[in-house]
């Protein structure tokens, strides 16, 4: 193997002299731009004949260690012009990052992007729901318009295929209420009631907003990507042009699914919890489980099961929405798929959270308590 | 060209197969160094996939490949790290990474490869890399994302040329390039293999490429290379589907052009 690049100085009448040697090419350089830099000018001239290679790294030290000090380039081979002459041909000063803008600048700037996108998303969203009920009442006036096979096929990959994840979760959730329960009641020496908090509790609240959330990664995400992929690969406009209305096939279909399927899969979450923390009674506070749903009977007014029932379809509604909504506003490349099935999720939460709050006070309101 | 060169890529019997489908079995062929070979073959010979077993990314079944006179093995020895200095790939899309601009992707190599490297010095690599490649100095600090196809993949060949290799692989360079910039690339092609004494392995369905830059084109079909040579060569032989390729409509209208090049310099 060649020698690492290196070099020598000597001193003439004309001026200081730099002689080369070794292989000036990436893998022979270690410090030697940083020493060539150390040099001061002026230097007369920079000898390269001894040189064992070179390529256009070492080339473009050369032109421009020659540039900074005024020096001559001496005895360089045909390969070593050429690469000479490439590499200053190719000099222009070019940016490597975007300017960085002013800190100030850009925190404004950024504040001002992102309340007209949240303005625009809400916009987006209010048009595509108006969008949707067009084609409700189109469907409502032409029945035999809906997609029954399409329809039926959601319901089978939001409904039946999340029965597994959901009934694991909600049996887990159902022990962890009576447990937690259990504890911080024993303190009053009224663990009797953990029957109540698990029956109340699963029936009005967590039986459809844990399966609401779940629904949202599952399902809300899937709609996203399936959209965004079917926009970037021009399904959707292909469908435009043969005139079937995308809303139409794809949208209808699933937002009608999740419509369908929430309450159902809210009811069975809410089964399954109570099962669970009916286990957790009768193993842990020897509560036999005739007794439990007996109480249960006792404790739960119906209308917490219509508290329950009747957020379910909303919370269905508004995670099928915003997934394909924002499925729909992918745009130009594929970074955008994960960018817009990442909002699709959290925004649908989000609203159902918030939703979810205004259902409380008003379910309270109407004395449903 | 000088046929008495030394090898830069030596393949033999190289056997590949995807589950029952066989792609390669048995290819042989011979890169000499300093050669444009240009590689064709029918949509699914396994054009790309020759290319991808040559540069250690897919394992054949059998088979030996040395380049310059080492053969690469499975190994992460340094022996093999050196090895891979010794080439660069632009890959069919560019294969940017997406989160650096331009000129941070031709950083990457140098980068991994030379962590010595000062921050000054790897920034005026990359600028007259990226001016080398044919982009305009304000392509440097753009993304991917706001790149036109053409301009990708000069950015894929800067990248590729980043570490000075003596072995280029371009998959498919001018495919979805209009005729104007894909035969502005093959220019840069044919000048920057001369300057920087580059061996160019090639693959690609464009017979203008082909006729304009290619010292000689090897053929894929029937799972081997079945025939490589000049196109006059080719053209010589009886293969059906070499015949339909370069006497076919557009492969006679490649060679008009090239005629007419050619009486037009003379």
């Amino acid at each position: 193997m060649a020698s690492m690049a290196d070099f020598t100085e000597t001193q003439a009448e004309a001026g200081r002299t730099l002689r080369v040697t070794g292989r000036m090419t990436l893998s022979g350089l270690a410090d030697f731009p940083q020493r060539l830099d150390a040099v001061e000018a002026p230097v007369a001239a920079i000898d390269i004949s001894a040189l064992d290679r070179i390529d256009t790294v070492g080339a473009w030290i050369v032109h421009r260690f020659a540039a900074r000090t005024g020096a001559k380039i001496l005895g360089a081979s045909d390969e070593a012009a050429r690469l000479m002459s490439l590499v200053s041909r190719s000099e222009e000063s070019v940016r490597v990052r975007p300017e960085a803008p002013n800190p100030v600048v850009r925190v404004v700037t950024e504040i001002g992007d992102a309340t007209v996108v949240a303005l625009r998303t809400l916009a987006g969203l209010v048009a595509f729901f108006g969008a949707i009920l067009v084609a409700t009442w189109d469907i409502m006036r032409h029945p035999r318009r809906l997609r029954i096979n399409a329809i039926v096929h959601r319901f089978e990959l939001v409904g039946v295929k999340a029965l597994g994840i959901i009934g694991l979760m909600s049996f887990l959730i159902g022990i962890v209420i009576a447990q937690q329960g259990a504890v911080q009641l024993q303190q009053f020496g009224a663990e009797a009631l953990t029957v109540n908090l698990v029956g109340r509790i699963t029936t009005r609240e967590l039986g459809v907003l844990m399966t609401a959330i779940m629904v949202a990664g599952r399902s809300g995400s899937a709609f996203a990507a399936q959209l965004g992929t079917m926009k970037l690969t021009e399904e959707i406009d292909a469908m435009r042009t043969i005139g079937v209305s995308p809303i139409e096939a794809l949208v209808i279909p699933r937002m009608l699914a999740a419509i369908v399927m929430m309450p159902l899969l809210g009811f069975y979450a809410t089964v399954v919890s109570i099962f669970g923390g009916g286990l957790f009674c009768w193993v842990s506070l020897d509560l036999p489980p005739i007794t439990f749903v007996q109480r249960l009977q006792e404790v739960i007014p119906i209308t917490d099961l219509w508290v329950g029932l009747l957020k379910a379809p909303v919370f269905g509604a508004i995670i099928a929405l915003s997934g394909c909504f924002q499925g729909m506003q992918v745009e130009s490349n594929a970074e955008q798929i994960g960018l817009r099935t990442t909002s699709a999720v959290v925004q649908a939460i989000f609203l159902v959270i918030v939703l979810d709050a205004f259902f409380a006070v008003f379910f309270s309101q109407i004395g449903w308590i | 060209m000088d046929l008495n060169a030394p090898i830069a890529i030596r393949v033999r019997g190289i056997c590949n197969s995807f589950g029952d489908q066989v792609i390669h079995d048995g290819v042989d062929l011979d890169v000499r160094n300093g050669e444009i070979l240009g590689v064709v073959g029918g949509s699914g010979t396994g054009k790309s996939v020759l290319m991808r077993t040559i540069i250690g990314l897919q394992r054949p079944i059998a088979g030996e490949i040395e380049i310059f006179g080492e053969p690469m093995t499975e190994e992460d020895s340094d022996a093999q790290l050196d090895l891979r200095r010794r080439w660069g790939v632009m890959f069919q899309g560019g294969a940017l990474f997406s989160t650096l601009t331009v000129a941070e992707n031709v950083q990457v190599p140098l980068r991994e490869f030379y962590p010595g490297l000062t921050p000054q010095l790897l920034d005026e690599i990359a600028a007259y890399k990226v001016v080398m490649a044919g982009l305009p100095a304000n392509a440097g600090p753009k993304y991917p994302s706001e790149l036109s196809g053409g301009m990708k993949k000069r950015a894929g060949l800067a990248r590729a040329l980043a570490l000075d290799p003596r072995l280029l692989f371009l998959d498919e360079p001018t495919a979805g390039l209009d005729p104007i910039s894909a035969a502005a690339f093959d220019e840069l092609t044919m000048s920057l293999s001369k300057t920087l004494g580059l061996t160019v392995f090639l693959i690609t369905h464009d017979l203008d490429t082909l006729y304009a830059i290619c010292d000689r084109v090897a053929v894929l079909a029937d799972h081997k290379v079945v025939a490589v040579g000049t196109i006059p060569e080719l053209l010589a032989t009886d293969h059906p589907w070499i015949q339909s390729y370069f006497n076919g409509p557009r492969g006679r209208a490649a060679q008009t052009a090239v005629d007419r090049h050619m009486a037009k310099g003379a």
